[in-house]
């Protein structure tokens, strides 16, 4: 494994210098031959820079992606394969574009270190590569010990996760499909910020909305460290006590501290122990590990502080940070949709920067999110944020964005398309 | 002499192939103005497709070779209120009437 790994990333490092030339003996821009850009992470936000470096530079900066899976899996309609109504090869799409369409050097790998001051990065299996900018789009880690138990009990694939889609998204599916009827599947949500704001509510719908139509005496239970729904909250109620009435309770500030996996129990910071046959814990979030561990989160010790006309980071040069990892401006969510807006932004301050020319002084962001609350019916958030740049953040602008009035068919059918066209935008 | 079909091709693929290298040429001396349009402009795409180009079958409007009246039109009338929507009314109060002539402009100007 290590030995393949190590020639995967040889190989990949060899075609970027053939690539280099190639691309150089047909241009003159002033983009210096041995511009090279590594993104770490090929989610939303780190896919998205390298297919947008490439085109920004006219296919003149050589950018590498260190990833490890072999294949892009969305979290924005992962809860529908919880729900049933799609399969894991719907929401699965392959790399193969990024380095065939637009020339991106994928290697399959993970991250081992930065050297900031050197500007390499080393692979787990051995090689470093060296970088003029490097992008790191790591997502979030699940903080597991901020639980008792926790880390243990998804290790051995009894309480899972499913919020980093993949492999837990289908195992909880089975374990939905495997409870009897008449039981209980409960999810935890922890105190804000986390990723995905409407997600868990989203979830909880699609696990009601299959109860309905194949387990009818089951029930599902919200439990959220939060006040209250913390996105779409009214949308979501609504809808739960029109649809989901003695299938669906919503239960605010209940913070888990602990579960016991021999029981299936909940433990709460203040309130009685909880029992449930599925049990979803998500823990509390913060910038995944590579930024971490490169010393990058440096607010809270879990997000990434950046200035937001680059997304440089605040805490070393040449390092930009993006997505769900870094420290929100106000109003700001942790999507994919984010991520996305992050990467171009981003994309186009490093063309600037390795061009010598001015970086944009007013980026601006879009973000759109559609929730599903049963297969068919979906609610939507907008926003747009500007650059401020006296206050150096983003705000969103007074009047705009907001929510559908209700659920709705229509924006089933845009959710599905959106899917397919950011999955096109981030990746073909 | 060489057979004329070949002759035809030939001539064909070095124009083709001089055109392109003009397009790159003229990109890799793209300004910054230039660069930040682009940039505006995707942020069309996570909706639209990149450069306004969307998926087969998508309902989501492509945006690429959209005349640029037509355009200005839409955008207008969602940020004004006259022409419903599910999110585009929303989206358009957050940009700026420059913003919007960017948009229109260069989406005009791509290739369908």
């Amino acid at each position: 494994m290590k030995r393949r790994s190590f020639v995967q990333a040889s190989m990949a490092l060899g075609s970027v210098s053939a690539l280099g030339s190639m691309v150089a003996c047909a241009t003159t821009g002033s983009i210096p031959k041995q511009a090279r850009v590594v993104v770490i992470g090929g989610g939303y936000g780190g896919a998205t820079t390298a297919k947008y470096i490439r085109m920004l530079s006219n296919y003149q900066i050589d950018v590498v992606l260190i990833e490890p899976d072999a294949a892009f899996v969305s979290c924005p309609l992962s809860n529908l394969v919880i729900g049933g109504s799609k399969t894991m090869a719907d929401i699965t799409t392959p790399y193969d574009k990024l380095s065939g369409k637009h020339g991106v050097q994928m290697v399959r790998d993970y991250v081992s270190s930065v050297d900031a001051e050197k500007k390499t990065v080393t692979l787990a299996s051995g090689p470093s590569i060296r970088y003029d900018k490097l992008v790191m789009s790591p997502g979030i880690d699940l903080m597991f010990n901020t639980i008792e138990g926790l880390k243990e009990a998804n290790t051995s694939g009894q309480i899972l996760q499913a919020w980093k889609a993949g492999p837990e998204t289908l195992a909880l599916r089975k374990q939905l499909e495997a409870m009897p009827d008449g039981g209980v599947f409960a999810i935890t949500i922890p105190e804000v910020p986390y990723r995905c704001p409407p997600g868990p509510y989203e979830r909880a719908s699609q696990a009601a909305h299959y109860f309905k139509q194949q387990k009818p005496k089951s029930k599902v239970l919200i439990l959220d460290a939060n006040q209250d729904v913390t996105s779409k909250g009214p949308l979501f109620k609504k809808f739960w006590a029109d649809n989901y009435k003695g299938i669906l309770e919503y239960v605010p500030q209940h913070k888990v501290v602990g579960v016991d996996a021999k029981t299936n129990t909940l433990k709460f910071e203040i309130q009685n122990d909880i029992q449930a046959q599925v049990l979803n814990v998500l823990p509390a979030m913060r910038a995944g590990n590579i930024a971490v561990q490169s010393q990058l989160a440096n607010m809270n010790a879990r997000w990434c502080g950046v200035n937001f006309q680059t997304f440089e980071s605040t805490q070393a040069k040449d390092i930009h940070v993006i997505g769900d990892a870094i420290m929100i401006a106000p109003l700001m969510p942790k999507s994919g949709h984010m991520a996305n807006s992050h990467g171009k932004v981003t994309a186009a301050a490093i063309v600037a920067q390795l061009s010598d020319m001015a970086v944009n002084p007013a980026p601006f962001l879009t973000n759109t999110c559609y929730s599903f609350v049963n297969d068919k019916l979906v609610v939507h958030v907008a926003s747009v944020h500007q650059y401020d740049a006296k206050d150096k953040t983003y705000k969103t602008v007074p009047g705009s964005g907001g929510l559908s009035p209700a659920p709705n068919e229509l924006e089933g059918v845009y959710a599905m398309n959106w899917a397919q066209n950011i999955w096109a935008d981030s990746l073909l | 002499m060489p057979h004329p079909f070949i002759h035809d091709v030939a001539r064909h693929v070095v124009t083709v192939a001089v055109a392109t290298l003009t397009i790159s040429t003229g990109h890799a001396q793209q300004t910054a103005e230039q660069l930040h349009q682009r940039t505006t402009a995707a942020m069309c795409a996570n909706c639209h497709g990149s450069e306004g180009r969307t998926v087969a079958g998508s309902a989501i409007p492509a945006l690429a070779g959209m005349p640029k009246n037509d355009m200005l039109r839409h955008m207008k009338a969602f940020k004004d209120g006259s022409r419903p929507a599910t999110v585009m009314h929303q989206i358009t109060k957050g940009l700026t009437d420059a913003q919007i002539e960017t948009l229109a402009t260069y989406y005009a100007a791509t290739q369908r």
